[in-house]
């Protein structure tokens, strides 16, 4: 019979420790796929973050670093500029990403560092138990914003793909979801665009990959996916916002 | 080889290349400028990186991310700068990783100002970032002595595997003075099996980590750093005692403060006053050792430093009470004067 479906040589084989639901999981396998059918995994070097992906570490089937809060984009450019020839990428949260590490992430996008970004946005701090992000909607509720995040008290949710686009330096920007199965395949579909274009040595790439959290938006794994294509995806619209020239 | 005269803070630059380093991260703050001004002209053209990074917490993490990779990797700043890089300092050494940082420190506390100082004592050898983990720290006095232990640096950490510091203040790194780049010693060291420079499909994947969750295997990680930091209080300690013998009162002094203090000892014995002078040379692990040396003929030992008194209390330690400690210091980038120190020698030895 064909092996229509198989586990990836991407991720080893152990069980994650995300909640039920969690979307996580999937981008895991789907970053651990593209690695895969590249050829790169030998030569791969991933950085995992603080949050709930901070064991990332422990399934991706290659060398791995991990970094502190929000610092993963210094991580890998000391990396990627010690070992240029190297595939190397980071795996980053909305919290890690747009909040504390927000000046890594600019910079790393301004020097036009060659690694590859998987950023996961779900709107919320999983990790500690569902505070605020920047990435937030507005009326929202977190445990930091009990009544909803309010536009006054904390601004609008932060565009984070749209403000990258702006640096000439991230030659790849792509917004994708993974709440269905169309739109999962469209995300592996980027983050192997994203690799492809650091092996070509280009720029910087990011993949703005919206997430689920179901246990601290409070509510069912299939309801958070219904959720997530209702609210998030009309104000993180999902899209290519850069592509380099030599690969348009 | 000859000598060549050389600033400060270049001459640490040129004997970090020639010590082994390949990559340098940093973020510019005076005092230490011409450090990594140095290495940005130099360091693509001797085969090396050198980056500026968008702030002193990318630096070190930039750092982080080289020597997981396997790369012999420096980066430098001044007081308030290194302050920022605690954070991944703490981080390094938790992963277990070597690295030289060079702190050119000047007065503080906060932004401070440009001029030299020796506050950042406790800030280098009590950490600074979190958690038990301990820096080897060296405090050269001359440029010689910086350049010589700047190019063994890198065999150090790497033997270690452990970040290693380098304090000089302000002074060292703006004065002038003929250095000799001689060969770095070697050491004996273990190939880099651990680092993150892809698996080849050849072994399992490495990881580059601090974090555990379980707290028994975290106390089971610290107590063997633990270990590693015994053996370097064991086989790395180094001080200079000079002008010990029949002294009525020996100075604890270290760096460019020591160099004053052996002038006062100088003019202090044209009058007849014996002073002798213990001179840490790593300030992590402290030569506690170096008291036992103190001979029977000295009645009170006196810590003299460019802080409001943090090396004093290593004294206190060292000393153990058997002699009574004095303190003299100033701060803020001013520097001790020799008639102040003298003074303060004849009024501990009753009014001489
Ligand atoms: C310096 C520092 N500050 C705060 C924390 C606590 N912390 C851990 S995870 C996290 C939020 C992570 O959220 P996000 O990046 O969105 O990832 P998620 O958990 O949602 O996947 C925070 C604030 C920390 N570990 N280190
Ligand atoms: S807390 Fe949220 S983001 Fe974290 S694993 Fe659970 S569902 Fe996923």
């Amino acid at each position: 019979m064909a092996v229509v479906f198989d586990r990836t040589n991407g991720l080893v084989d152990r069980p994650t420790h995300y909640c039920p639901g969690c979307t996580h999981g999937i981008i895991h396998r789907l970053v651990g796929e593209c690695l895969e059918e590249l050829g790169v995994l030998g030569d791969a070097i991933g950085v995992a973050p603080v949050g709930c992906s901070v064991l990332a570490y422990d399934y991706f089937n290659c060398d791995m670093h991990e970094a502190a809060h929000g610092r993963a984009p210094a991580v890998a450019t000391g990396i990627k500029r010690t070992l240029p020839d190297k595939v190397v990428f980071t795996y980053q949260g909305d919290g890690d990403l747009a909040s504390i590490g927000a000046a890594e992430i600019i910079h790393a996008a301004h020097r036009g560092e060659k690694f590859t970004t998987i950023f996961v946005n779900n709107a919320i701090y999983g990790m500690t138990g569902g505070q605020m992000a920047p990435t937030t909607l507005i009326g929202q509720k977190a445990t930091t914003a009990p009544y909803g995040r309010d536009v006054e008290h904390s601004g609008m949710p932060l565009k984070v793909s749209e403000m990258l686009s702006t640096i000439d330096g991230a030659v790849f920007v792509e917004r994708v979801s993974v709440h269905n199965p169309a739109n999962i395949r469209k995300t592996k579909k980027a983050i192997k665009k994203a690799f492809e274009i650091q092996l070509k040595g280009l720029g910087f790439g990011i993949v703005e990959v919206l997430s689920t959290c179901p246990t601290n938006w409070g509510i069912l794994p299939t309801d958070s996916l219904k959720w997530l294509e209702t609210n998030m995806i009309p104000y993180f619209p999902l899209g290519n916002l850069r592509m380099p020239k030599e690969v348009e | 080889m000859s000598k060549v005269l050389m600033k400060g803070n270049e001459a640490i630059g040129e004997a970090a290349i020639r010590g082994g380093c390949k990559y340098f991260f940093g973020y510019p703050i005076t005092p230490q400028n011409e450090l990594p001004e140095y290495m940005a002209k130099e360091m693509p053209k001797r085969d090396g990186v050198f980056l500026q990074a968008e702030s002193e917490v990318a630096a070190i993490n930039m750092v982080y991310g080289s020597a997981g990779a396997g790369g012999r990797v420096m980066t430098s700043s001044s007081s308030p700068g290194i302050a920022l890089k605690q954070e991944g300092i703490s981080y390094i050494a938790g992963a277990e990783l070597p690295c030289v940082i060079v702190n050119i420190s000047r007065g503080g506390p906060g932004l401070g100002g440009i001029q030299p100082s020796q506050a950042d004592y406790f800030q280098s050898t009590r950490g600074g970032g979190n958690g038990d983990y301990r820096l080897l720290v060296y405090a050269p006095a001359t440029l010689q002595e910086m350049v010589d232990l700047v190019m063994d640096s890198f065999e150090v950490a790497d033997y270690y595997r452990n970040p290693v510091m380098i304090v000089g203040d302000g002074m060292i790194g703006q004065m002038m003075e003929p250095v000799e780049f001689r060969e770095p010693k070697k050491r004996e060291l273990k190939e880099k099996t651990w680092v993150t420079t892809g698996t080849k499909g050849q072994r399992k994947p490495n990881i580059i980590n601090s974090l555990a969750l379980d707290p028994a295997k975290l106390e089971e990680h610290n107590f063997k750093l633990q270990k590693k930091y015994n053996e370097m209080e064991k086989n790395e300690v180094m001080y200079e005692n000079t002008n010990l013998e029949n002294a009525e009162l020996v100075v604890a002094a270290y760096g460019t403060t020591a160099r004053i203090v052996k002038n006062v000892i100088e003019e202090l014995k044209e009058e007849g006053i014996n002073v002798g002078l213990i001179r840490p040379i790593t300030l992590w692990p402290f030569p506690t050792k170096a008291f036992d040396e103190i001979p029977d003929s000295t009645k009170a030992l006196l810590s003299v430093e460019m802080s409001l008194g943090q090396m004093v209390d290593d004294v206190k330690i060292a000393s153990n009470g058997r002699w009574p400690v004095h303190f003299y210091g100033r701060t803020g980038g001013m520097i001790p004067e020799p008639e102040d120190i003298k003074s303060k020698i004849k009024e501990i030895l009753g009014g001489r």
